[in-house]
Order: structure tokens, then C-alpha cells, then sequence
């Protein structure tokens, strides 16, 4: 007991003495919650669109007051003819274009079903969507509260419903996404920098040498690292509640389990890298592709999994940050408990296990 | 006859810590001259100074006729470096090795084609021609570099810790390839902590902190500190304390 | 126990991959509280050798036993009986000199106190030091605070590969009186250092090249073993000297030794007739005199052997 205390002792010496990565690990947290949520934000904010309104009528004025009113539109124009909607396109003019059919007033009241056609930049998919999503939404509410004073419920189809996330606050989107990544980082590619970093230095060698058994070598190399993703969760969560009024539903006891599962996850990843690796640089290479970028590109984070290929939709599987994030909205966001989320868990708590025997059985006891 | 390399007082500082300390030496052509000192003692940073990469802060010198302030790009086209560590690109292969170097010297491509087969043959590693460098056992590695720092015909080499670790008779056949270089009018500059190394040498000069302590042929130094050896030479001279005790 | 030798090698061989055999048949002994250097140069299997021993690497054939323990069996056993320093510089240079030297006592499950007695000499030297980073210290201080930390849980055997390589001569003389003064403490000492010249320092010595052991004994007994009358030339052109008396007809080998070529014969001439040889190929400044061979002669000749 008093050699795995001194082992994390040495751990805790080596990170805090290596000021300028610990500031990075300590720091990148909060510049990539800062950035994600002021700048790189794909919140839609004053979009300019363009308006043909063939009905011109009473209808089509009020939707496109509550359009504007919303604050996440911009009137570039109003169009006369629909051969000036391309133009405008090819020109860059708007992301967006809203066509009133002639025929809208007259269907309102003869209640019968009527199309509001919304067209899109898809140069730009991403933009596009939330585009189309908004202006479904807004135009759909305005149908709702319509409905309400009048016997008949108009019919008007847009059948876009915003739960969970009503105003569309893309910070709710990126928490998760975060601290998935950061968690990511630290565990897995920091202990695997840290453990190859003894072969390279030779010290681990002469701990080989000595009557330590590997298992502690491990676990005291990790410990430290467990408490610094910790650390880290603990920053990115209080940005978001405090920052940016992300709200934390569910018990915050589960939370931090599924964080410690997750965590733990990345872990028996980056000791998997480290017993097949023999240099930091390999070891951080690996880490950056085969970890860090499926996690940000295919785990949900930024782009939407329901609109990758279905190849890619099937790899996403095998991404235990798909899975976290899965778990981290529905426990924040929905505010469920476990069980809803035990599948996602389970799924979890099987990769961990999976990665920790793969490195048992890779784990040298010699050099070679 | 113009000396290979003069220093006269050549000093330098980094802020108060004086490296070396107003060394003056000349180094006459063809000769193998040693150069010793404890780690840390200024060999290095003396050395840096005569190759041209790193500027004198008094004191001054010239390496084969150019002067160290002004004259380093003609200095770096006259000598040929070679240290045991950095030499050779381990990724390549020999043949590639010595193709680079050629390039880099500015030997027309007739020419390194030439020095390729030359120096190959020379060196009676035709079964290696193609071999990357770091399959090639040490001696050989040795070896070819040397023959690559000295195949643009510079006036002077360096030779920094040229032969640690190698079998001894690896290592003489190394020495020999020096005394040719030298026999034919190349200045060998050696720095070493490998005392009897120095005893090759035609004479040596021994740094401690910054200055030069003793400089002469080996034989006169150990007659003058009435040591069997170099190594007890340099033990007198760098541990003055427990002479004799 | 105590009868049992503190190493024993019995025909040990290692390959790495199919081409490269870094040790061939190896055997020898090492008696308790002996002092035994392995001389060869890079790439001679030493370090091969040294890690067999402390059981961190598995040899394919033969078998080896540290203190009457098994490497393979016994690794644990033996992991935590000897004192092991590798050849790189293997201490966390961010950790003090003080921290690094804690550590290595605490995973060993013993204290600096316990033990302090053995590793006072040097460590007095680094006291001065203790709060200083390991990584700023000078390459003699490292090798000290290596040997301490290999020395803090008291070992049976010291197992030291190339302690002295890279390090400078006043360093290494230090470092070669501390293992003097450890060897007087009865600790099984295994050294590897490819400088000839330390061989004399050993009790025994076996030269290694190759993987192959070419001679083991006490180091005067291979010196002694060189039967070849020598002579140490030297004239006012080296480069001319060693090829002309390779030619010579009596010549067995012509190697340089720092200002004189060391001349070994097939039998026994008058050095005048070398003299008359050499002036006749227009040799000036002309000195012959009987020499004393070293262990550098010795290895060659073992070499030219094979």
C-alpha cells in the first residue's frame, strides 16, 4: 500500500511539474466550452431570407411578422416572381427562401390542406436544416395559436416539434459534446502519452526491475488522470449551468457515474495504446485518430448521426462517446433515470471491460 | 605556411558564466590535433565557435584563413563535422547518404555518382551500398561517416567523440582512414573524453572550466606530469586536489 | 544457498528475429562478493545479456540463475533482490534527487534510513544536491544517484550495464572506487563497459563479441595469455608506418596504439632488422621498443582468432 502511495505521489509530481500541459489540460476545458459557445455557435441569428408572397394577403403578412419578430431572421427581400428566387441564391444573397402560394388565404378558409414551401442553401447542410427546422417551427406555433380561437383547427403542415431543447439553444448540443472530448482526451491520450513515456525514458525498465507488479504500475499511472477528467467534468459542467443556463435535470449522483464509466472506458483505451506502443509520438498519434476524431466526427457531437451513410451510421456503434453522449442528454437534458439509459450503459461498461482485458493480456511483465 | 586554425584569446560568454575563457592555440595543417576537457568544461562551445555557429564574444580566430565574425558561410564550406550521433540519416540508405551529402556539398551529379562507387568500394561495403543505415553495424556507420564529412575535400574536419563503443579493431581501422586524411593535407580537429583517444593524436590540448590547461604532444605531457597514460594526465589535471594523495 | 554461485550461465542464447543473433552458446560463472566485468564492444550482446539476468528478457535456449533463482521461474524473487541499472539514464528527471531516491526505497518496500549505510559514500557527494532536479544534474552525478537508487533496497546482486559510457574520465574513476568500495560490502557486482581499459579494475572479466565469449578469466591470466612477442614502432609517418610493416614478412599484426604501432611477431628477430626494414622504406625518427600488451591487444587477437 505504501509503494501504490508513492507511485501516485510520483504521478502527481510529473503532472503538476509539467506546468505548461497542465495548464492545457486544465484550461483547454474552459477556452473550448467558451469558444463552442460564443463563436463557433451554429445557432442561427439574423439570417437574411427572401419572401415570395404570391398570396399577399393577411395570412402570409402575419407569418412573416412572427418570422422576423423571432430575432433569427432578416428580410434581404420580397420577391415578385419565382425566377428571381435562383438568382437570389446564385448571388448569396439569402440562405433561404419562403414561397406563399397564391392559393393560401382562400384554402385557409375553405380549410383545406395548404403548402408553405421553404427553400434552402444546402451548400451549407447544417445551416440549411436549422434554417428550414426554425422557420417550421415558428410558422407551425403560429398554426397552433390560430387553432385555438377557431372551431376548425387550421391545417398547415409543419411537423417539426423542438422538445427537450424549445428555444434550440445549440449550448445544450455542445456541453455534452465537450465534455465528451475532453474526457476523451485526458484519459485516453494523456495516460497513453504518460505510459509510453516511461519506455521512452527507459524509467520503465527499471520499474519492470523492481518487485512492482504491473497492475499498480497502471493503476497508479491512471489514478491521477481519473481525478483530472473529474476535475475537468466538474469545470464544464458549472460553465454550462452558470455560462450558458444548461440545465441538469436528472440526479446529479448518476451523472457522475456515467462520467466515472466513461472515464474509465478512455482509460483501458489509452493503456491499450500504450502496451502496443513504444514512443509518446505513436502514442498521441494513435490517440488523435483512431480516438479523438471518430469522437468528434461520428459520435454525434457535431454532426447528426440519422444523416450520416448508413456505413458510417453502423461504425458509430462502436464509439463509446456515441453512446455517452446518448446518456449525457438524456440525464441532463431529460432529466430520465436509469432506467432509460442502462442499455447505453451496459453497452458502455462492456467496451470497458472489453479494452481492460485486451491490455491485460498485451501488458509486457518483460521488455519484449 | 598559413596555420589551419589560430585562436587568439578567444573568449565567450553567456551572461555571466564565461565557456570559454581567452583560449589561444594554433593548429598547423595536417595535423591531428586533440581536443579534451571534462563535460562541460567548453569543448563544445569552443568548437561551435570555429565552425561558425556560434559568434565570439572576443577574442579572435580564423579557420583555414576565414575569420569567425564575418567569413562563417566560406568557414562552413571548408570544414567537414562529424559527430557519432547525428552524422548519417538512419532512414536512408548508404548510397542515399552519401547522394544527400554530395547534394548538399554541391558536387555535380557526375561527380557524387563517382564518389559514390569510390567511396563504396573504398570502404568494402558493396553488400551494404543499398542497406538502410541504422541495419548497418556501428563501425560501419562510423566509418561512413566520416568518409562523408570529408568528401566535398574540406581543409579541416571536426571530429566530435568520433569512436565510442566500437570493437577495437573497428576502431583502428578508423584511425587509420584519419592518419590517410591526414598523410594527404587534411587538418583533423578531435574533441574527446576518451582519454586514450587523445594518445593518437599529434598533440593535444586539455580544457578545464573554460581554460586551456596543457597543450602539447601526449608524449610531452606525460613526461611532464610523469603519467603513464593520458587519462592520468587529465585525472592530474582536472582533479589537482587529490594529486598525490 | 551459500554454496550455490551468485550467477550462473549455462549455454544461453538469444535471437531477435530470424537474422540477428545477440547471444551464442554463453557460460560462465560468478562467484559471491565478485567484482566481474563483461568488455565488449556495441552490439555485443551485453545489455542482451545484462536483461536476461534481471529477468527482462527470455532467452530461447540455456538457462541462467541469480542468487540459485530461475529467471524465468523466479522473476519475482530475483526482481526484488537486485539492484538493476540499465544503461540509459533511467531516473525521473523531474522528480529531485532526494524524491527520485525515496521512491526507488519505497517500491522496494525499505526506507533511505534502513539502508543508508550502504549507500552513504556516495551520497554524501550528492547531498549538496538533494533538492535539485535529477535531470539537471551533471552526467557523473547521474550515474551516483543511479547507482544509490539501485543500491537503496540492498541487493544481492548489482547487475550495472555500461555505467561509464559518455561519462568523463574523472567520473568514471570516481565510479569505478565506489564499486570498489561496494564489492568490500559483499555485493555480487556484474559490470559491462566496452572500454577495454576498465578490465583491469574487474576481478575476472569475459571479452564478448558477437554474442560469442572469447576468453573469460582474471584479467592479468588474458593478458598473459597473448604469447606473441610485441613491439611498440613509431616514426615520423604513421599512415606509411602501419602499412609497411604489414607487409613485413615477419609480421603477425600491426595495429596503432596511440603514438606507437604495437607490432606483434611471428617469432622472435632482432629489432634491428626492423629498424634496417623501415629505413629502407625511407622511415626517419625510427623508435623500437619492447611493449607490454594490454587487454585491447589481447581482444584482438582473440578476434583475428574466430
Amino acid at each position: 500500500m505504501k509503494q501504490f502511495g508513492i507511485f501516485i505521489q510520483k504521478e502527481l509530481f510529473h503532472i503538476f511539474r509539467d506546468r505548461r500541459t497542465l495548464l492545457i489540460l486544465l484550461g483547454m476545458p474552459i477556452v473550448l466550452v467558451l469558444l463552442f459557445g460564443f463563436a463557433i455557435t451554429n445557432e442561427i441569428d439574423n439570417a437574411r431570407i427572401a419572401i415570395l408572397d404570391q398570396s399577399k394577403g393577411e395570412m402570409s403578412q402575419k407569418i412573416t411578422q412572427r418570422l422576423l419578430a423571432s430575432g433569427y431572421f432578416l428580410i434581404d427581400e420580397n420577391l415578385r416572381e419565382v425566377a428571381e428566387i435562383e438568382q437570389h441564391f446564385r448571388e448569396g444573397k439569402t440562405k433561404m427562401a419562403i414561397v406563399f402560394p397564391p392559393e393560401l388565404q382562400e384554402n385557409l378558409r375553405r380549410n383545406l390542406p395548404t403548402q408553405i414551401q421553404l427553400i434552402a442553401d444546402a451548400t451549407d447542410p447544417n445551416t440549411a436544416t436549422t434554417l428550414i427546422n426554425y422557420a417550421s417551427a415558428i410558422i407551425g406555433r403560429y398554426v397552433q395559436d390560430q387553432g385555438r380561437g377557431q372551431a376548425m383547427p387550421l391545417q398547415i403542415h409543419t411537423e417539426v416539434k423542438m422538445l427537450y431543447n424549445p428555444r434550440l439553444k445549440s449550448v445544450f448540443m455542445f456541453v455534452p459534446g465537450v465534455m465528451t472530448v475532453i474526457l476523451m482526451l485526458v484519459s485516453a491520450m494523456m495516460t497513453s502519452i504518460a505510459i509510453t513515456r516511461e519506455k521512452e525514458l527507459g524509467t520503465m525498465e527499471v520499474l519492470l526491475a523492481s518487485p512492482l507488479r504491473p497492475a499498480m504500475i497502471i493503476i497508479g499511472k491512471v489514478i491521477p488522470y481519473i481525478l483530472l477528467a473529474l476535475a475537468n467534468t466538474v469545470v464544464i459542467l458549472m460553465l454550462g449551468a452558470f455560462v450558458f443556463g444548461m440545465p441538469i435535470k436528472g440526479s446529479l449522483f448518476l451523472l457522475a457515474l456515467e462520467c466515472l464509466l466513461f472515464v474509465i472506458t478512455s482509460l483501458a483505451l489509452g493503456i491499450l495504446i500504450s502496451t502496443r506502443t513504444e514512443s509518446q509520438q505513436v502514442a498521441m498519434l494513435i490517440s488523435l485518430m483512431m480516438l479523438m476524431l471518430p469522437t468528434i466526427l461520428l459520435s454525434g457531437f457535431i454532426f447528426p448521426i440519422e444523416s450520416m451513410p448508413l456505413a458510417l451510421q453502423v461504425i458509430s456503434n462502436i464509439i463509446p462517446a456515441k453512446w455517452f453522449i446518448i446518456i449525457l442528454k438524456n440525464v441532463m437534458l431529460k432529466g430520465t433515470g436509469v432506467e432509460f439509459i442502462w442499455k447505453e450503459s451496459l453497452i458502455l461498461g462492456g467496451m470497458a471491460l472489453f479494452f481492460i482485458g485486451a491490455s491485460v493480456r498485451n501488458f509486457k511483465i518483460r521488455l519484449e | 605556411m598559413v596555420p589551419a586554425i589560430t585562436a587568439d584569446k578567444l573568449t565567450k560568454k553567456f551572461g555571466d558564466f564565461t565557456a570559454v575563457n581567452q583560449i589561444t592555440f594554433e593548429v598547423q595543417k595536417g595535423e591531428i590535433f586533440g581536443f579534451l576537457g571534462a563535460n562541460g568544461a567548453g569543448k563544445t562551445t569552443a568548437m561551435r565557435m570555429l565552425n561558425g555557429l556560434s559568434r565570439p564574444t572576443s577574442g579572435q580566430a580564423s579557420v583555414a584563413g576565414f575569420d569567425v565574425y564575418r567569413e562563417t558561410e566560406k568557414i562552413k564550406k571548408h570544414i567537414g563535422y562529424m559527430s557519432q550521433k547525428f552524422s548519417l540519416y538512419e532512414d536512408l540508405t548508404v548510397r542515399e547518404n552519401i547522394q544527400f551529402y554530395g547534394g548538399i556539398y554541391g558536387l555535380p551529379g557526375r561527380e557524387i555518382r563517382h564518389q559514390i562507387k569510390e567511396l563504396i568500394g573504398g570502404l568494402g561495403m558493396q553488400e551494404y551500398a543499398n542497406t538502410l543505415v541504422k541495419a548497418i553495424p556501428l563501425g560501419w556507420k562510423q566509418k561512413l561517416s566520416f568518409s562523408i564529412a570529408i568528401m566535398h575535400r574540406p581543409e579541416i574536419v571536426f571530429l566530435d567523440e568520433p569512436t565510442g563503443g566500437v570493437d577495437p579493431i573497428t576502431r583502428r581501422q578508423f584511425w587509420e582512414m584519419i592518419y590517410k586524411a591526414a598523410s594527404e593535407g587534411m587538418t583533423i580537429f578531435v574533441t574527446t573524453h576518451y582519454m586514450d583517444e587523445s594518445e593518437y593524436c599529434g598533440r593535444v590540448s586539455i580544457m578545464v572550466d573554460g581554460r586551456i590547461a596543457a597543450l602539447d604532444t601526449p608524449r610531452a605531457l606525460k613526461e611532464q606530469f610523469g603519467a603513464s597514460s593520458m587519462n592520468d594526465v587529465f585525472l592530474q589535471l582536472t582533479r589537482p586536489n587529490q594529486h598525490g594523495s | 544457498m551459500a554454496t550455490t554461485q551468485a550467477i550462473q550461465v549455462e549455454s544461453l542464447s538469444k535471437r531477435y528475429g530470424k537474422n540477428v543473433q545477440a547471444l551464442n552458446q554463453v557460460s560462465f560463472e560468478v562467484g559471491r562478493g565478485e567484482l566481474f566485468g563483461l568488455i565488449g564492444p556495441d552490439g555485443a550482446g551485453k545489455t542482451t545479456l545484462i536483461r536476461i539476468l534481471a529477468t527482462l528478457l527470455l532467452a530461447n535456449e540455456g538457462q541462467a540463475l541469480v542468487n540459485g533463482w530461475e529467471v524465468r521461474r523466479d522473476y519475482r524473487k530475483i526482481r526484488s533482490h537486485i539492484g538493476y541499472m540499465p544503461g540509459r539514464f533511467s531516473l525521473y528527471q523531474d522528480l529531485s534527487v532526494e524524491e527520485n531516491l525515496h521512491f526507488f526505497a519505497t517500491i522496494f518496500g525499505t526506507t533511505i534510513e534502513e539502508n543508508y549505510e550502504l549507500i552513504r559514500d556516495i551520497y554524501v557527494q550528492l547531498e549538496p544536491f538533494r533538492k535539485r532536479k535529477a535531470g539537471k544534474l551533471s552526467g557523473g552525478m547521474k550515474q551516483k544517484l543511479a547507482l544509490c537508487c539501485a543500491l537503496i533496497h540492498k541487493p544481492v546482486v548489482l547487475l550495472l550495464d555500461e555505467p561509464t559510457t559518455g561519462v568523463d574520465p574523472v567520473s568514471r574513476q570516481e565510479f569505478w572506487e565506489m564499486l570498489k568500495r561496494l564489492k568490500e560490502k559483499e555485493i555480487t557486482i556484474l559490470v559491462s563497459t566496452p572500454y577495454m581499459d576498465e578490465a583491469s579494475l574487474c576481478d575476472r572479466v569475459a571479452l564478448i563479441q558477437k554474442g560469442n565469449i572469447l576468453s573469460i578469466d582474471k584479467p592479468a591470466g588474458i593478458v598473459s595469455a597473448f604469447d606473441k612477442p610485441l613491439l611498440a614502432v613509431r616514426t615520423n609517418d604513421m599512415y606509411r608506418l602501419i602499412h609497411d610493416l604489414r607487409e613485413f614478412e615477419s609480421t603477425h599484426s600491426a595495429f596503432p596504439f596511440g603514438e606507437y604501432v604495437h607490432l606483434a611477431l611471428r617469432n622472435a628477430i632482432w629489432p634491428e632488422a626492423i629498424h634496417a626494414y623501415l629505413a629502407g622504406k625511407e622511415h626517419t625518427d625510427i623508435e623500437i621498443k619492447p611493449a607490454q600488451a594490454t587487454i585491447e591487444d589481447a581482444f584482438m587477437e582473440l578476434m583475428t582468432q574466430e
